[in-house]
């Protein structure tokens, strides 16, 4: 497959704005700026790109719907703040490749109707900031930011935010009201941030990857792109490969290829035996079949969820439990704190799965967690709470015998 | 207007109403801790989730609102399954010492756990321990007992605008706290207790004084005086089982003597004192060109907001000391002169329905009589305790007075417990002093009732007095901002921290509810229009303090005693 995302990444100075429109950079703006901002949105709709931070919501809907909006006022904000474990993909492009992603968020910008966008980066990316801050004084040198860019009437900049190292603001409310400088904590949905985002105005937020799509989209149309891949999410995807594998990287791949492929044709084999593998980073589901096509709607059959596409391989030699419990670390770690289910049920969760890993767990508390996983999807505020306890409960669920081996005799 | 269906029963609801609201319709109160009428919904605690049809997750339905066709339901299986385990999680975290917390009559907590079933805690682990806060000398907070509700940090920021507390940290460390973690003590806090008001469970409490009252009042040395502020007995009877909204002023003396206080006295008669002093402050600013508007300054709660807050405004601030301190000051002079006891011997106690009274009494500049005026301040709930304690059965009490030389006093002193009561009771006097005839029609309508802001005017022969009237601290800037900006066009302006005035102050019986707190105003309104005596200047008690002791308002012995002055302090 022809490289879309990544076509840049090796080229010397990559993230220079002389060898990005060497090689044809900024045209798919330009081609934009022709275009009336309805036909833009149209041509994204066509493409069914759908948003790669995790959601998979489709992309061109977002930006209808916050186009549509009747405020004035209106914003497009780029969330870099990359931070599932697991998942590098947009740190690749932010450094090497900044303005596929200016150029995006310019396109982006116009579409929805707004000529004030943000990235809200992630505040430990320090080289990707000092590259993208870089990349937008280029921009704004050669006239791709700031007033009537390209002699049109549309204006737009961007300005960059940076995160103070919270998991959660990743997560679009979150981000927002860190970005309006309160405490990083979701906020209920609806309103959507399409409708009421940033200091209350409506908000397109989209991650690095899902914008980087657009250019690619605007140059060869939205039909082409619908072709590529799986019919129901179609698109090449940044696969984060990690894990017990022997070449973890960063993939560029169609939707749609099997986790055999991924992990044995690109990341040359898994370092051991296969056992199983989180798709979407450690909020996903565990997956043991490696014939599961990694596409939203495959990965969700399967009882999983792509996610970001941090692909996470776990071998035979691995204890689930260790597994299940470092996954609760993580959220124990970064729960806001808000949400009394998210902080408690962490809280409870990663005692009761060290007790586990100790060798000290109780029969009973296996369908405690189970529960508690079910309780937690059902009423917490924000994805992370939600999708806490995913590895988990289907550790117990597919490896139940080596909980049953590490229950307090 | 919106059509939905909640528990099957189809109902139309305005636009923009949240679920929870709407299922009120259907006789249906959701289940629900960090919720709290009038306050915004900040769905922290996720127990009021309910289920919607074709949604894939339950939704907090104090947010939620409703939409056209929507199809909830309160009480399906999965929602009561959520709520417990919610319940469970929050007590698996909590301390739970039930027995000796305070709040074990008035926690929701407790109450939700009974109601919604929870039958055991199946979750092992931890519990906090975090230190207490015990650097505010009016209020303890526990942070081992907080369910991080942030109904406290709603209440300080969105109402009172004082903002001390937040959440502090994140994620299980997540803790509400002050600026630095500095403690409640050291930070701009009001001392206004409404805190303490809104929270569902025993994390915040007033600092008790009740053991001390105890000791003194077992030492024969001691010779213990009580005052009892007019909103105590608006709202003593709802802590000591009887309805809302009975008036128990006998009750409350007798109980006070059968506890074993010497001489029980009551705090309306000094109210009445400052309406003298006050009334004679404001007719002679209005007269002599002096700084106005001139504010009230019987709430320690708003004085020490103003110290923060609006220092410039200190020379618009009565220099009357509050009915507390002036009635402390009293107890240690005039009283043991007519009693002929030596003040060292004096214990001065006070019944407040207020945590901030606690604070002004341990001010330094306290002390005109040659000893700190007021020993300990009691609130409302204290003394019920003490009450319970004794085993002294209130309901079946005999009335009895209070000691007539600083106990007998006007209707206009018991309204100072409602919002906008100084406000009238001032008005009454000071008709009198500016036209040397008495007002005639002395319900003052305006400025009673629970709108955040009241205005009026009173002619006084030709003089068009303007005056307002703000209770809550919030309400309070408003008016202020005015005064600062010099566009204020009032020449009084009574103001009190609490919302409700003192009725709903921060040491009454635990409630927010704003209803209720007009109740007790309502019992103090009533109890107005039934006394001999309805304005100040005419209570035979205070004719006599100044004829045998004070001598004039605004005299040289009132200057001492009764007056005071502010401090600037910071906002860090």
């Amino acid at each position: 497959m022809e490289r879309i995302l990544t076509k840049n990444v090796g080229k010397p100075n990559s993230q220079d704005i002389e060898v990005y429109s060497g090689g044809g950079g900024y045209k798919a703006l330009e081609k934009a700026l022709g275009m009336k901002p309805e036909d833009v949105i149209a041509e994204v709709k066509k493409s069914k790109l759908v948003g790669r931070g995790g959601a998979a919501f489709p992309a061109g809907l977002k930006w209808e719907f916050t186009r549509r909006e009747s405020a004035e006022t209106k914003f497009i904000v780029c969330n870099a703040d990359e931070g599932e474990p697991g998942t590098f993909k947009d740190r690749g492009i932010l450094l090497n490749d900044p303005h596929l992603l200016l150029e995006a968020l310019v396109i982006g910008g116009y579409a929805i109707g707004t000529s004030k966008g943000f990235i809200y980066i992630r505040g430990e990316y320090y080289r990707e900031i000092e590259t993208v801050e870089k990349a937008v004084e280029q921009a704004k040198a050669k006239g791709y930011l700031g007033n009537n860019i390209l002699g049109s009437d549309f204006s737009f900049n961007v300005q960059l935010y940076k995160g103070a190292g919270a998991y959660v603001c990743g997560e679009e409310t979150a981000l927002l009201e860190s970005m309006e400088g309160s405490r990083g904590c979701p906020d209920c949905r609806p309103p959507f941030p399409a409708q009421s985002g940033f200091l209350g105005k409506p908000t397109a937020v989209n991650n690095v990857e899902t914008l980087c799509n657009i250019p690619a989209i605007m140059t060869n149309g939205g039909d082409w792109y619908s072709r590529i891949g799986s019919p129901d999410s179609p698109g090449p995807k940044l696969f984060c490969l990690s894990g017990q594998v022997n070449k973890p990287g960063v993939y560029e791949l169609p939707m749609g290829i099997t986790l055999r492929e991924l992990i044995e044709n690109h990341g040359e084999g898994v370092k051991g035996e296969f056992k199983a593998a989180l798709p979407g980073g450690v909020s996903s589901s565990l997956l043991t079949n490696l014939d599961t096509k990694l596409d939203y709607r495959s990965v969700a059959k399967a009882g999983s969820m792509l996610g970001s596409g941090a692909v996470i391989v776990i071998n035979k030699d691995t204890s689930i439990i260790d597994v299940a419990k470092n996954t609760i670390d993580f959220f124990a770690h970064e729960s806001c704190g808000k949400c009394s289910v998210c902080r408690e049920g962490t809280r409870r969760a990663r005692e009761i799965l060290t007790r586990f890993s100790n060798g000290g767990g109780k029969a009973e508390e296996l369908d405690l967690l189970l529960e508690l996983g079910e309780v937690m999807y059902d009423t917490a505020c924000c994805g992370l709470g939600q999708a806490a306890m995913n590895a988990t409960a289907s550790a117990i669920r597919l490896f139940g015998k080596e909980f049953e081996q590490k229950v307090r005799k | 207007m919106v059509t939905l269906t909640i528990n099957g029963e189809q109902i139309t609801v305005p636009e923009g109403t949240s679920i929870m609201r709407a299922a009120k319709q259907v006789h249906v109160d959701i289940p629900h801790l960090c919720y709290l009428e009038m306050l915004e919904p900040e769905y922290h605690c996720r127990i009021c989730v309910v289920e919607i049809e074709g949604e894939p997750r339950l939704a907090p339905s104090c947010v939620r609102q409703v939409s056209e066709g929507m199809k909830v339901q309160t009480n399906s299986a999965r929602v009561r399954r959520a709520r417990r385990m919610i319940v469970e999680l929050l007590l698996a975290n909590h301390h739970i010492d039930c027995p000796t917390c305070e709040r074990n009559q008035t926690c929701e907590l407790l109450k939700l756990a009974f109601e919604l079933g929870v039958k055991e805690i199946r979750f092992e682990g931890e519990k906090p321990h975090y230190e207490l806060d015990k650097t505010s000398p009016t209020i303890i907070r526990d942070p081992n007992k907080c369910v991080l509700c942030g109904r406290c940090v709603r209440v300080c920021h969105d109402v009172q605008t004082v903002s001390v507390i937040g959440f502090v940290n994140r994620g299980l460390e997540t803790m509400v706290s002050t600026f630095l973690e500095n403690g409640l003590g050291n930070v701009e806090c009001a001392n206004c207790g409404q805190c303490i008001h809104v929270c569902p469970v025993g994390a915040i409490k007033e600092k008790s004084a009740v053991d001390e009252v105890w000791a003194v009042l077992a030492d024969p040395e001691k010779h213990v005086v009580v005052q009892e502020a007019p909103a105590v007995r608006a709202a003593l009877g709802e802590e000591l089982g009887l309805p809302a909204g009975t008036l128990v002023t006998g009750r409350m003396h007798a109980a006070l003597r059968r506890l074993g206080f010497n001489a029980v006295f009551d705090t309306n008669f000094s109210a009445d004192l400052t309406i003298m002093e006050e009334g004679s402050e404001l007719v002679k600013r209005v007269k002599d060109g002096g700084v106005l508007p001139q504010i009230t300054s019987c709430s320690p709660g708003w004085i020490k907001f103003m110290e923060h807050f609006y220092p410039d405004l200190i020379p618009n601030v009565s220099t009357c000391k509050s009915p507390q301190q002036m009635f402390g000051a009293l107890s240690k002079t005039y009283y043991v002169e007519k009693a002929g006891i030596d003040p060292a011997r004096i214990v001065s106690v006070s019944i407040m329905p207020c945590t901030a009274k606690k604070f002004e009494a341990q001010r330094p500049e306290m002390a005109d009589s040659g000893f700190q005026d007021v020993d300990y301040v009691l609130t409302t709930r204290e003394l019920s305790r003490m009450i319970k304690e004794a085993g002294i059965n209130f309901a079946s009490l005999p009335d009895e007075p209070a000691e007539e030389l600083m106990g007998l006093y006007s209707g206009a002193a018991t309204i100072f417990g409602a919002t906008g009561g100084v406000m009238e009771a001032a008005l009454r006097t000071a008709y009198k002093l500016v036209t040397g005839k008495e007002l005639e029609k002395l319900d003052i309508m305006p400025v009673r009732g629970l709108d955040g802001v009241k205005t009026a005017t009173v002619n006084m022969d030709g003089l068009e007095v303007k005056v307002a009237v703000a209770h809550g601290l919030g309400n309070a800037r408003k008016v202020l901002d005015e005064v600062r900006e010099g566009k204020s066009p009032y020449h009084f302006i009574e103001i009190m921290a609490c919302p409700g005035g003192c009725a709903g102050g921060g040491g009454q019986p635990i409630s927010f509810d704003l209803v209720l707190r007009g109740i007790r105003g309502q019992v103090l309104h009533n109890e107005d229009k039934g006394l001999p005596y309805r304005k100040s200047h005419d209570n035979p008690s205070i004719k006599k303090v100044y004829e045998d002791y004070l001598k004039e308002p605004l005299g040289e012995k009132s200057h001492h005693l009764l007056h005071t002055k502010y401090t600037r302090r910071e906002v860090v």
